[in-house]
């Protein structure tokens, strides 16, 4: 691998000071499963590493603050599937973990750098974009929030500022009983990126949040008001149609290995059927 | 640069000094003269490169050696205990689970790892939990089984350095809408 400075700032002043150094390319490093991997093949050529396990602000724990489950900077794909409150208030987030990579990526992956690497086909975005999740972005000018849909770009590029780091991914706590699903396919099961996923979450007041994602530049979310989602009596010929209008943003890439763009979007159809009627029954259960 | 980097492995207090882009896998290997532990695809999908950090089981070659500075770190070479093998050392041994053998210090320190967290799996929770290892002779048949067997027989009560639970996958309610 390519050599760099290693730094291990104890203090945030530290890290943001230190990010702000140089020719702008220095990278944090929080579980390095996709950074390691970026500056090996040569596509990222940092001068400065900066690892940020040592900023108490960028805590590994989950905790409720203030209305938002807080899930600090450096809570891995593992806590996340360990942890009782995602696991029941945040089902399709805990599911969406579980798919990432295998146990040893899990365990060194973390939900923040997911997010920060912004790929098309991260497996927990649509999860947080349809609970709503906001990120804690901090930097030189101090800390601000960012609703997580105006976050995503596109592959690799997010609105945070240069020099700024993930906090801190908030997500609103539940208002009441909802039903929400994860959904994924990919080619095989294991390390296989998905060539779709997909969120469904359908709150008490009969809205559905539904996100999808590998199927564009980035994940899209988009909201169903009229209550043919969240309708258990609605009929599939209903509620294909209305998948359809929410689809319309999904432009696969004809270029892409891993499915054809016909294929990706017959499955999203299916998909979101499945998903919907696994998220209904979860909500009346 | 070189950083100076102290870590116990496999229960022994170890002193190193590495360069910062060295990773855990190079430290073990090179520095450490450990090379039951294997390199391979270096991108975190064959897990030939599997050790157990404070508890949990990672790929060595996506960690580098800086990062592990403090750490309890058990290796392949730490599962005998002298003479006497692993459990799952044996019931590789007697199921044939070692074609070529290269992915097996990968296999064993996983199946380790997942025995630790979860005394007696599942046959899907064994095969979760050895998801992020490949083997290329497509020995998985005799390795599940050599997995299944040492639980019979009590493995988990042997591993002396990790203490954290494994991955429970099969515990999150109905985790597959999706077809797979």
């Amino acid at each position: 691998m390519r050599a760099f400075a290693y730094e291990r700032p104890d203090r945030l002043a530290d890290a943001l000071a230190l990010m702000a150094v140089g020719d702008g390319s220095a990278r944090p490093l929080a579980g390095g499963t996709d950074l390691l991997i970026r500056i090996r093949d040569g596509s990222i050529r940092p001068v400065t590493v900066i690892d940020v396990k040592g900023i108490a602000e960028f805590s590994r724990d989950i905790r409720v603050d203030d209305g938002w489950l807080r899930i600090g900077a450096r809570t891995t794909m593992t806590d996340l599937m360990r942890d009782e409150r995602i696991r029941r208030d945040y089902v399709a987030l805990a599911e969406a973990a579980a798919y990432v990579g295998s146990v040893q990526i899990r365990n060194r992956a973390t939900l923040a750098g997911n997010i920060c690497n912004a790929s098309p086909a991260a497996d927990t975005a649509p999860a947080l974009l349809v609970y709503g999740a906001r990120v804690v972005a901090v930097g030189k000018g101090g800390r601000r929030t960012i609703p997580l849909d105006e976050f995503f770009v596109r592959s690799g590029v997010t609105t945070m500022l240069p020099g700024e780091l993930v906090e801190a991914i908030e997500m609103p706590l539940p208002s009441g009983r909802r039903g929400a699903v994860h959904a994924r396919r990919t080619r095989r099961r294991g390390h296989d990126l998905a060539s779709v996923t997909l969120a469904v979450a359908i709150d008490p007041d009969g809205v559905t949040r539904l996100s999808y994602g590998s199927v564009g530049p980035r994940p899209v979310l988009v909201t169903d008001e009229t209550g043919v989602l969240a309708d258990p009596g609605a009929s599939d010929d209903a509620r294909r149609e209305r998948l359809e209008t929410l689809f319309v943003d999904a432009s696969p890439s004809p270029t892409s290995m891993r499915a054809t763009p016909g294929y990706r979007l017959a499955m999203l159809q299916v998909m979101g059927l499945r998903a919907v009627a696994a998220a209904q029954e979860r909500a009346a259960s | 640069m070189t950083m100076r980097v102290e870590v116990t492995v496999n229960g022994r207090q170890r002193s190193v000094d590495i360069e910062p882009h060295h990773t855990l896998l190079e430290m073990l290997r090179d520095d450490l003269a450990l090379t039951g532990t294997k390199e391979c695809c270096l991108v975190g999908e064959c897990g030939a490169c599997t050790v157990i950090v404070d508890g949990e089981s990672v790929d060595s070659c996506l960690m580098l050696g800086v990062e592990a500075s403090g750490a309890a770190i058990t290796t392949v070479e730490g599962l005998a205990a002298g003479d006497r093998l692993d459990p799952l050392q044996e019931a590789f041994l007697e199921t044939g689970a070692a074609q070529c053998g290269f992915c097996i210090p990968g296999q064993l320190v996983s199946a380790r790892a997942l025995l630790h967290g979860v005394p007696h799996p599942t046959r899907a929770e064994i095969e979760e939990g050895l998801a992020g290892n490949l083997c290329r002779c497509a020995g998985y048949e005799q390795i599940m089984e050599a997995v299944e067997l040492a639980a019979k027989r009590g493995a988990a009560a042997r591993e002396p350095h990790s203490s954290r639970v494994a991955t429970d996958v099969a515990s999150i309610p109905d985790a597959q809408v999706a077809p797979q």
